[in-house]
């Protein structure tokens, strides 16, 4: 019984350590395929719209509601000792540096990774792949990279949107609906949130956007066994970059102080 | 038919390949001659589809060589496999079109690729007309989820065919078909070779349309040829395996 459960943890162990490493070769390969000629400009634009333009929309309303939700709770902890003017430097605090790289990471891992990792599974199952492969173009080149590249380049774009839209929620809610003066609101938040914050969250979005990114591709690209394997590829890519976001929220943060 | 030239386009010497415990190939030699279409034929699992990856290096053999038009490609690169593969048209056993393009991306994309000096109008000409070698036409502006197995499967030779490759391979190109498409295919097989002046390769466990398009036939058994030669040597084999092979076709004919 006991010796089963060791054995188990040790495989998952494995296994992990071993997608970690295809994960890291991935990497390597798609920097390689990124910087040799010929530049996929058309495939990369459809995904930076993919992933970017087409995320802007749940991203701003994920940012609205978390800026909403954030005011009205800390509003009813800084009620208890009379320091509702904190509420704005606290929610901007919090949602540059935290929500908004979480979230929004989150929303294009749902929306955009799971699109990805299916897309990239069929073709690999159909032999899409194999197909661009004899004819010789490179698919690390020409369905990866693009992919990987959006997700870098549009996760801290779209930060920057959650960024704004959850510091509207957060004036919202703080006064048009609790009554704080609006000068207050600005300048206490002018005090206390600095570009550093802003860049903090900025940067982890940039590390969330690739990450998830290329879980995405590593899933689908090595996809197998027709669409239940797609499937099952997209699930363990989902859960994957979730629970990635997370981890690698800590470790980033930690190493930013 | 035309004679075969005597130079091979394809040659495998001793290849063998594992995976694992599993022997797949366990010393394959065969000679394909430039111009002539070769069927290998074979049961499932025998290796026949491992065979034709390594004829264009998508798999790298344990041991042993493959020539393709007088280079050993083994011991290559990405880059210079790559430049071996433009020699090379591959139709795939469920034509493997990109779904997300039209009939005509989907054909004009190894021009968009590997011919950038052409202008649109003229990948247009071309276009149409290796799809009208295949049978087809006003086509170009369809979905590959929008036609037949037999259409897509034409359309895949088309694209194969756009670069006027040396080499087709065909991976099972009559699974899944009805008999009246089968037998299109088979004609399509024929007419890109007296056409183009390819040379095929063909893998299928298809009897019937083995020996109506192959000028060679190499039985595949348990990852050796057992047995190769024209279809009417290859119906008078004492290897047990063929002679079962064979009779479960002709038996009944």
């Amino acid at each position: 019984m006991l010796s089963n459960a060791i054995e188990r943890i040790g495989l998952g162990l494995f296994a992990f350590v071993e997608e970690i490493g295809g994960l890291a070769t991935l990497l390597l390969d798609v920097l390689k395929w990124t910087f040799r000629p010929p530049m996929r400009v058309q495939n990369l634009f459809a995904q930076l719209d993919f992933v970017g333009v087409g995320s802007i929309f749940i991203v701003a309303l994920t940012g609205v509601f978390s800026g909403m939700v954030f005011a009205h709770q800390s509003w009813r902890a800084f009620e208890l000792f009379n320091a509702e003017s904190l509420v704005g430097p606290t929610v901007s605090l919090t949602i540059t540096r935290e929500l908004a790289p979480v979230f929004s990471a989150l929303m294009v891992t749902m929306r955009a990774g799971s699109a990805m990792c299916t897309e990239l599974g069929t073709m690999r199952v159909t032999e899409q792949v194999d197909a661009l492969e004899t004819m010789a173009v490179n698919p690390v080149q020409y369905l990866l990279v693009p992919r990987v590249l959006a997700g870098l380049i549009m996760v801290p774009l779209l930060v920057m949107i959650f960024d704004l839209m959850g510091l509207m929620g957060g004036y919202f809610v703080s006064v048009t609906v609790k009554g704080l003066s609006a000068g207050t609101f600005i300048t206490r938040t002018q005090q206390w949130l600095d570009p550093e914050d802003i860049g903090e969250g900025l940067i982890k979005g940039a590390v969330f956007g690739l990450f998830i990114a290329l879980v995405a591709c590593f899933k689908g690209y090595h996809a197998s066994g027709g669409a239940k394997g797609v499937g099952q590829a997209t699930t363990e890519a989902m859960v994957a970059s979730a629970l990635g976001i997370f981890i690698l929220d800590y470790f980033v943060g930690v190493i930013l102080h | 038919m035309t004679a075969p030239a005597a130079q091979p386009m394809i040659q495998v010497m001793d290849l063998e390949k594992a995976f694992g415990a599993n022997k797949v190939l366990t010393g394959i030699n065969l000679s394909i001659p430039a111009g002539s279409t070769c069927v290998i034929l074979g049961g499932s699992g025998s290796g026949k589809t491992v065979l034709m990856k390594h004829m264009i290096g998508l798999l790298k053999p344990d041991h042993g060589r493959v020539i393709v038009d007088g280079e050993d490609i083994v011991p290559y690169g990405p880059e210079d496999l790559e430049r071996v593969r433009r020699k090379f048209g591959m139709v795939f056993q469920a034509a493997a079109l990109f779904d997300s393009m039209t009939v005509y991306e989907n054909v004009s994309f190894p021009l968009r690729e590997h011919r950038k000096e052409l202008k649109e109008e003229e990948m247009r000409e071309i276009v149409k007309a290796k799809l009208a070698i295949v049978g087809l036409k006003d086509v170009e502006e369809r979905f590959p989820a929008d036609l037949s197995g037999g259409m897509r499967k034409r359309v895949g030779l088309a694209r194969a065919i756009i670069l006027e490759p040396k080499i087709v391979l065909y991976d099972e190109p009559t699974t899944g078909l009805d008999p009246i498409t089968t037998d299109y295919v088979d004609e399509m097989i024929l007419d890109a070779k007296k056409m183009l002046g390819v040379t095929s390769v063909v893998i299928s466990h298809d009897i019937a349309s083995a020996f109506k398009v192959a000028d060679n036939i190499a039985f595949l058994y348990q990852g050796l040829i057992v047995a190769q030669g024209a279809p009417a040597m290859l119906r008078h084999s004492e290897h047990p395996a063929v002679k079962l092979f064979l009779s479960t076709w002709f038996g009944k004919n």
